[in-house]
């Protein structure tokens, strides 16, 4: 793949990162933090009646959430803040509501607040750099365990950074960095680290899923490296605008940001087509107040970069649980679940021993970066690119007869079209690895030649009936391959080295190899008699459903 | 509101009308391409039969039209609408507003449509998609409804939809229009709104037919009705909502161009029944009857989704098999299907 090389960070002293300004300044910030969440809230909720149905609601969510989904995190003065609030809320009477509303409300506020704050740290963040590099090099090198090497360097071999690492470098000097990657395992929030460091960024606010913080050591670098927490289970508005806040002025703020756009891990194993529109507003509205009503003289006007990234892999770690996950939700059969929580520490280690055996090569490739509004910009300037070449004025989307308006409802409208451009760019910047192509050939092959089976038949499909003939293997895989090869130059996806230079056999052997390398059961392999089979119909339709969204299966 | 700028594009007779309407409240700068056109106005203050409110700017300047407007109405037929945008694009900037009135689809580019006997969704393009594709202009809307141009120029009261996903887009098509004779209803449907106005055209040229060979009322309303039926079900395949078929641009649409010989598609199928050729219509017309063109596309439309649409391939028939109208209503009524309304669940 592509040779990755040295990078020189940006912004050379950590001290001038907006992250660690951020962080610096980080009771002054609170206080304006929850000053707008507050006026946000006030905002939505006009009249003193909307606002006390919205505190019994959120009273009420919190103490069944606390009773029924507990998690490590919750501490329990959270337990006897919100169980206090639901004894007074039975004991008021009407008269004493509304100041008192106001106050306990209040009190919501900052305490959601302070729990969302992140803490960037100076010397964790170089401890983290090291650490994280090394844990790589051990994970994705098996030969050099011992001995001195650059962990940097040796991580790097294995992991592909591509696409336009230098249109963002320059970039982050010109404006603020929103980068929404593809999601599909809980490694990706370190990998992304690892390659933010690496192409020498500045440091990413991140917000993290609570349920992160349960494991331990994830925990204690993602406190610190900038990661802001997100916690699912919260769904009253009080915690939704508190959130959304941060966002916004964190953003405003001009701190490069990340968030994985689809929400959550892609349980079908598809490239996010769907994604949430809540986080993605804020920083369609961010870049609205940097023109209406800016935090600062240096950040008005402030251009937002918004940066897709896909990380592709031959193996995701969770896929079976994940599948399982995707299987029960689409409903037909009751599959056994796990939890949806982060791996164990002994997991952890169990996954990163599995890698060091072998020589695991993943992609990430930076997308081409965009405005809010999902035009191109020039790669130096930064300015806007639309339809011929011609330069916009992002400030033209913001006015309503040559005036800059706020406008809610305009905001929420140009977030849904950046949604469907981030993934409409998704499947452009897809890196497609070896083994992607050979599950989903193998897939289809065996969806086509069983097409009275629906897929839950397909799944059960018995091991005698999984056996493909290496021949036709071979020749629909060739048939992908050059279809494949033609999107490719139309720049509709981007093909692994692999594909578009080896010789058919050769790449085929390195993808029934690597597809779901290190699952107990194989997703593919040669079978004695030379012929393609599968371990696991589940794993194979997971690793498979990568591909679609191309339309390419009407070619079987 | 202070007396705005506003731009509109296509000086045919709805144009026109729409200009003379704006007129009222706003100062109009009416673009055609013809300059001898712009100079027949300037000197008559007459066009398409319809007089010319004073006020209104005629000119031959895309450039000054975008320059001097943020609201535009594009009032031009399917047929030129890309290449009026393509021309247009280099003077818009994401600040306008651009609101379409024309009730005709496009192929995607790049596909060779006449080639292909089936479509899909993908491989056609409605106004405020080619709009989207075209420039760098994303507020975008839809005018449509029972809005025979003649009727409107000799100020009769009438109503339409606006149609845009911005609240704003639709709040300054409201403003400009404002009027006691014309009422403005809004809609977020773009889409539906877009595709009722479209597929409206094919019922009014069998409209029109029905009337050439007298068949009745109670064939006319059977026809409309049963069509109504095939738009919502073309429709819903394509994703979009059923409701914009209940409103003006729907069933409001459909009243006015099935009874009004001022249709043009209606005058198109009226002819056929006559016993004119397509070609000598078309020849004889000089405005273009989007029916004919939007026939073809519906009729692949239907077959690419499967869909029972007997009306559509009647009329599709008719205008290019030249299949005998006599027969071919007379073949509808023995159609299989017997199921009444079971379109809209």
């Amino acid at each position: 793949m592509s040779r990755n090389r040295d990078f020189t960070r940006v912004v050379p002293n950590i001290k001038d990162w907006p992250i660690y300004k951020l962080s610096n300044e980080k009771e002054q910030f609170a206080k304006l933090f929850i000053e707008r969440s507050l006026e946000q809230i006030r905002l939505k909720t006009p009249n003193k009646q909307q606002l006390e149905d919205e505190l019994v609601k959120a009273i009420y969510l919190e103490n069944i959430r606390l009773k029924q989904n507990p998690w490590k995190v919750d501490t329990k003065e959270e337990k006897e803040f919100w169980y206090g609030l639901k004894k007074n809320l039975n004991k008021r009477t009407q008269l004493q509501t509304s100041n008192r509303d106001n106050s306990v409300f209040e009190s919501i506020v900052e305490k959601y607040a302070y729990e969302i704050l992140g803490n960037f740290n100076e010397k964790t963040y170089d401890f983290a750099e090291t650490a994280t590099a090394q844990a790589f090099n051990r994970l994705l090198n098996p030969t050099r365990l011992l001995g001195n090497y650059d962990a940097q360097d040796q991580a790097s071999k294995r992991i592909h950074v591509m696409g336009e690492v230098d249109a963002i470098r320059k970039l982050a000097t010109k404006g603020t960095i929103v980068l929404l990657p593809t999601h599909h395992s809980n490694l990706d929030s370190v990998l992304i680290g690892w390659a933010l460091n690496y192409i020498g960024l500045p440091a990413f606010l991140y917000g993290a899923g609570l349920n992160l913080f349960n494991n331990r050591i994830m925990g204690y670098y993602m406190n610190r490296l900038g990661a802001y927490k997100i916690d699912r289970r919260k769904k009253n508005s009080f915690y939704l605008e508190t959130l959304k806040t941060y966002s916004k002025l964190t953003i405003q703020r001009g701190c490069h940001t990340l968030f994985f756009p689809g929400g959550t891990r892609s349980r079908s194993g598809k490239l996010e087509s769907k994604l949430k529109l809540g986080l993605l507003s804020t920083v369609v509205d961010a870049q609205q107040l940097n023109f209406t009503n800016p935090i600062s003289k240096e950040t008005a006007n402030q251009k937002i970069f918004i940066v897709p990234l896909v990380i592709s892999y031959h193996f995701v770690l969770e896929a079976s649980q994940l599948i399982d996950q995707y299987l029960k939700a689409r409903g037909k059969e009751k599959y056994f679940t796990g939890t949806d929580s982060i791996p164990s520490t002994t997991k952890f280690a169990t996954f990163f021993r599995k890698l060091i055996t072998s020589k695991s090569n993943l992609a990430l490739n930076f997308g081409k970066p965009m405005d809010i509004l999902g035009n191109l910009v020039d790669k130096e300037t930064g300015e806007s690119i639309g339809i011929g070449g011609k330069k916009i004025d992002i400030k033209d989307y913001f006015t309503n007869f040559g005036k800059l308006t706020q406008d809610d409802q305009r905001t929420s409208e140009y977030t849904r079209m950046l949604a469907s451009k981030v993934s409409e760019r998704y499947l452009s910047e897809n890196v497609v690895l070896t083994s992607h192509l050979c599950t989903y050939a193998a897939f289809e092959i065996l969806r086509k030649r069983h097409k009275r089976l629906d897929l839950y038949g397909l799944l059960r499909l018995p091991k005698e009936d999984r056996i493909i003939p290496y021949d036709h293997f071979m020749k629909v895989i060739d048939k992908l391959r050059n279809e494949m090869i033609e999107m490719h130059d139309a720049g509709k996806l981007v093909l692994s080295p692999y594909i578009l230079n080896s010789n058919l056999d050769r790449f085929v052997k390195y993808g029934l190899n690597n597809a779901g390398i290190y699952h107990n059961k194989k997703t593919l392999f040669l079978t004695k008699d030379g012929n393609v089979s599968s371990e696991d119909m589940k794993l194979l339709y997971f690793y498979h459903n990568r591909m679609t969204g191309y339309g390419i299966s009407n070619l079987f | 509101m202070s007396v705005q700028n506003v731009g509109v594009i296509g000086s045919g007779s709805f144009g026109t009308a729409m200009s003379n309407l704006l007129a009222e409240n706003n100062e109009v700068f009416l673009y055609t391409r013809r300059q001898a056109v712009k100079e027949q106005i300037d000197q008559t203050r007459e066009n398409r039969g319809q007089k010319v409110n004073k006020s209104i700017i005629i000119t031959t300047n895309l450039e000054q039209v975008c320059e001097k407007c943020t609201l535009i109405f594009l009032v031009v037929d399917s047929a030129n609408f890309r290449n009026l945008m393509e021309t247009m694009s280099p003077y818009l900037r994401p600040s306008h507003f651009l609101i379409h009135c024309t009730k005709g689809l496009n192929y995607a580019e790049n596909i060779n449509a006449e080639q292909l006997d089936k479509i899909d969704r993908s491989q056609i393009r409605t106004m405020t998609e080619v709009i989207i594709e075209e420039s760098c202009v994303v507020r975008v809307g839809v005018l449509s409804g029972p809005n025979l141009a003649k009727e409107i120029s000799q100020h009769l009261p009438a109503g339409t939809v606006i149609a845009s996903k911005f609240n704003e887009v639709i709040e300054a098509g409201k403003n400009a229009l404002k009027s006691d004779r014309f009422r403005v209803y809004e809609s977020k449907d773009v889409l539906g709104v877009e595709l009722a106005g479209v597929l409206k055209n094919v019922l009014a040229l069998s409209s029109g037919m029905i009337s050439g060979l007298q068949f009745g009322e109670n064939c006319r309303s059977l026809m409309i009705t049963r069509g109504l039926g095939e738009m919502i079900k073309l429709s819903k395949a394509m994703g979009s909502d059923a409701q914009a078929f209940l409103g003006l641009a729907g069933i409001g649409d459909i009243i006015a161009t099935c009874s009004s010989s001022s249709s043009r598609n209606f005058t198109v199928g009226n002819r056929l029944a006559k016993g004119d050729s397509l070609e000598q219509i078309i020849d004889s017309m000089n405005e273009v009857a989007e029916g004919v063109k939007t026939t073809k596309m519906a009729w692949k439309l239907a077959r690419n989704y499967n869909l029972d649409t007997p009306i559509i391939d009647a009329i599709y028939g008719i205008l290019y098999n030249k299949n005998s109208i006599e027969n071919t209503l007379q073949n509808l009524m023995t159609h299989h299907y017997d199921i009444d309304a079971d379109y809209l669940g």
